[in-house]
């Protein structure tokens, strides 16, 4: 009976230490992006975005195409690892995650985005055009909703999460995608060019103070 | 009792298993013993290193020793010269870390007792600890520059510290006449934000190009080279040509050797130099408090153990921030941060005899050349195999062939890291 509580507490004790190593691992690469991403990934803004509750594979697709800014190298990235499979390779061009991101392996890009996409939804206070944010609900219901669902807040099928994230931010995302110098899956094209096509760039910061406008509140 | 029921019984998916630490002897840990923790300076290293651990084990006693009710952030302060900002948007108050149940005293350390584990303040209170933070960023060497002292600092401002140096700089900005020079002296390395003179020198040339056109600045530089040198060149060239001349150090012969601040002359071992605003950056040391406790080295800054930031001179005190040789990294608030987070580590790390999370390090500096005109340095640092050195594994600048559009991001991009920096300290 002593051997067999000995036995037990000592594996407890070392399955304790072992959770609180992987904590503190967590804690210690995390710390590194919340100086400028915000305690949790809730920035306080307004041009760095809001991480918190993006999905694991939309994360570790960011940080992967700011690693491998060749194309060939982050397919290679995401094939040759089976825990990037739901990983979509979009290049995207950066002022300076490029830089930051390849000091991360891929250990530890999932280990941080696996952080982050655990974390609530933060709703960035920010002021926002009433106007605009019920013409921008329309293009949304229209355009985006099929795929950003829940009032953007969702992060399924690996969508980014838009409801509350910081509207320069947004806004710089949509220019990047519409000038090409960030990718996006093929549907979302179709969809961003019939918009821009139907309701012009105005539509864009509609969409923004439509999804600025987006709160715990509507809850 | 918290404690007791907090470390022995521990939730492993929804099982309750007895930890039993104390009955098999592994943990160091006095069961109702509290551990206590003194950091001394709440700047961009102390707060953090304070909050981290506090965050990491509550029950650990946790006391920030900052002589100023008030603090203002050097980062961001050039733009206070360049007229964009105000000096009150760098202040902030210690409140938000007492919320985390952090002790903040407002006094001084004046001595640190290492073979009895004490600080003694100013006010003669004496704060015993197991474990000691030392953040007390740099001290100014006043006699390094003949002439230079206290009270010409008030005619020839420094503005290295934040708050009355930076408004009384701006002060003389504002008055100066429109075809004014204004010479700034950087020290030679190494010194605090190693691109901040030169982001100095654009902000005040933004000010000087709407408001003063005429003017000049004169960069008496004991150095030959510089923090983002092409950088800020082809952002000078670009927005400001004409304005800003640099003399190397060559030149110079190792910079501003003596002052007058009567005559308002700033002379190197070759020239006198007269200006209407002459802003000396003078050399620099560890804060006094590392000088006096013996923790810094004949180079007047603090050698650590890069892992722990640990003193490799006293055992028990940790030394972060631009106090400390940090090796690889600059002397910057975000490698401050950084510093004061993995210091964090190592210390709940030793306090619960558990090991420590592998080190990782960070350091982005941004700097203003214009509202619409910013330039970076990033790098993310591992430690070498060696342990000898905080080696960068990624980074680098912004590229010298940045989109406008690119180059307007990093300003906005600098503002979020301040905002996100500033409540990381202190909220």
């Amino acid at each position: 009976m002593l051997a067999l509580f000995k036995f037990s507490s000592l594996t407890a004790f070392l399955l304790v230490a072992l959770v609180v190593s992987a904590d503190n691992e967590t804690n210690m690469l995390t710390g590194t992006c919340i100086v400028c991403h915000g305690d949790s990934g809730a920035s306080a803004g307004p041009a760095i975005p809001n991480l918190s509750s993006m999905s694991p594979n939309y994360l570790m697709g960011a940080m992967l195409a700011y690693k491998y800014e060749k194309k060939d190298d982050l397919k290679h990235a995401i094939d040759s690892d089976d825990d990037f499979q739901d990983v979509e390779a979009f290049a995207r061009e950066s002022t300076i995650m490029n830089r930051i991101a390849k000091g991360y392996s891929e250990a530890e890009i999932k280990v941080i985005a696996k952080y982050f996409s655990e974390q609530k939804l933060y709703f960035a206070k920010q002021s926002h055009s009433d106007e605009n944010s019920q013409a921008g609900r329309e293009l949304h219901e229209k355009y985006c909703a099929s795929c950003h669902e829940g009032e953007g807040k969702s992060s399924e099928g690996d969508s980014g999460v838009l409801a509350g994230q910081w509207k320069p931010y947004f806004l710089y995302s949509m220019n990047d995608f519409l000038d090409g110098n960030r990718q996006m899956p093929k549907y979302m094209k179709i969809k961003l060019n019939q918009m821009i096509a139907g309701s012009g760039k105005k539509s864009l910061e509609e969409l923004a103070d439509y999804y600025a406008s987006i709160s715990n509140s509507l809850e | 009792m918290e404690n007791l029921k907090r470390r022995n019984f521990i939730k492993l998916g929804g099982i309750s298993l007895i930890a039993g630490g104390a009955a098999l002897g592994a943990p160091n840990i006095v069961l109702g013993a509290t551990r206590k923790v003194v950091v001394i300076g709440g700047g961009a290293g102390g707060t953090i290193a304070a909050k981290y651990i506090k965050k990491a084990d509550s029950s650990i006693d946790v006391t920030l020793i900052e002589t100023n009710k008030t603090y203002h952030t050097c980062f961001m302060s050039n733009e206070v010269l360049g007229g964009n900002r105000k000096i009150e948007a760098l202040r902030y108050e210690y409140e938000g870390l007492k919320k985390h149940g952090i002790n903040v005293v407002h006094s001084s350390a004046s001595a640190i007792d290492v073979d009895n584990k004490k600080v003694v303040t100013a006010d003669g209170v004496t704060l015993g600890y197991d474990r000691l933070v030392v953040s007390p960023g740099i001290s100014l060497k006043m006699d390094a520059i003949e002439g230079y002292d206290e009270e010409s600092a008030l005619v020839m401002p420094h503005g290295w510290k934040a708050g009355p140096q930076t408004s009384r700089l701006r002060q003389q900005l504002e008055d100066m006449n429109n075809g004014g020079v204004v010479i700034i002296a950087p020290p030679n390395n190494p010194f605090r934000c190693p691109p901040g003179p030169y982001e100095r020198v654009s902000q005040i040339a933004y000010y000087l190009k709407q408001s003063k056109p005429k003017s000049k600045i004169l960069i008496l530089d004991a150095k030959d080279k510089f923090s983002k040198q092409s950088l800020f060149t082809q952002g000078w060239k670009s927005r400001y040509d004409g304005m800003i001349d640099w003399v190397p150090g060559t030149d110079t012969g190792g910079g501003v050797t003596s002052v007058s601040a009567k005559e308002m002359i700033a002379s190197t071992d070759f020239e006198d130099f007269k200006g209407d605003v002459i802003n000396v950056i003078p050399p620099q040391e560890a804060g006094l408090i590392a000088q006096s406790s013996g923790l810094a080295d004949r180079s007047g800054w603090c050698p650590v153990h890069l892992d722990t930031f640990e003193s490799s001179i006293h055992k028990g005190i940790h030394v972060i921030g631009d106090a400390c040789v940090a090796t690889g990294m600059p002397k910057s608030a975000y490698a401050a941060n950084s510093q004061g987070k993995v210091c964090a580590a190592a210390i709940v790390s030793s306090l619960n005899d558990t090991q420590m999370a592998t080190p990782s390090y960070v350091n982005t500096c941004y700097s203003l050349i214009a509202p619409d005109y910013g330039v970076s340095i990033a790098a993310v640092y591992r430690l070498s195999a060696d342990r000898s050195k905080i080696a960068s594994v990624s980074g680098g600048l912004t590229p010298t062939d940045a989109s406008p559009e690119a180059l307007r991001r990093e300003v906005q991009y600098a503002y979020s890291w301040y905002d996100n920096i500033v409540a990381d300290m202190f909220s």
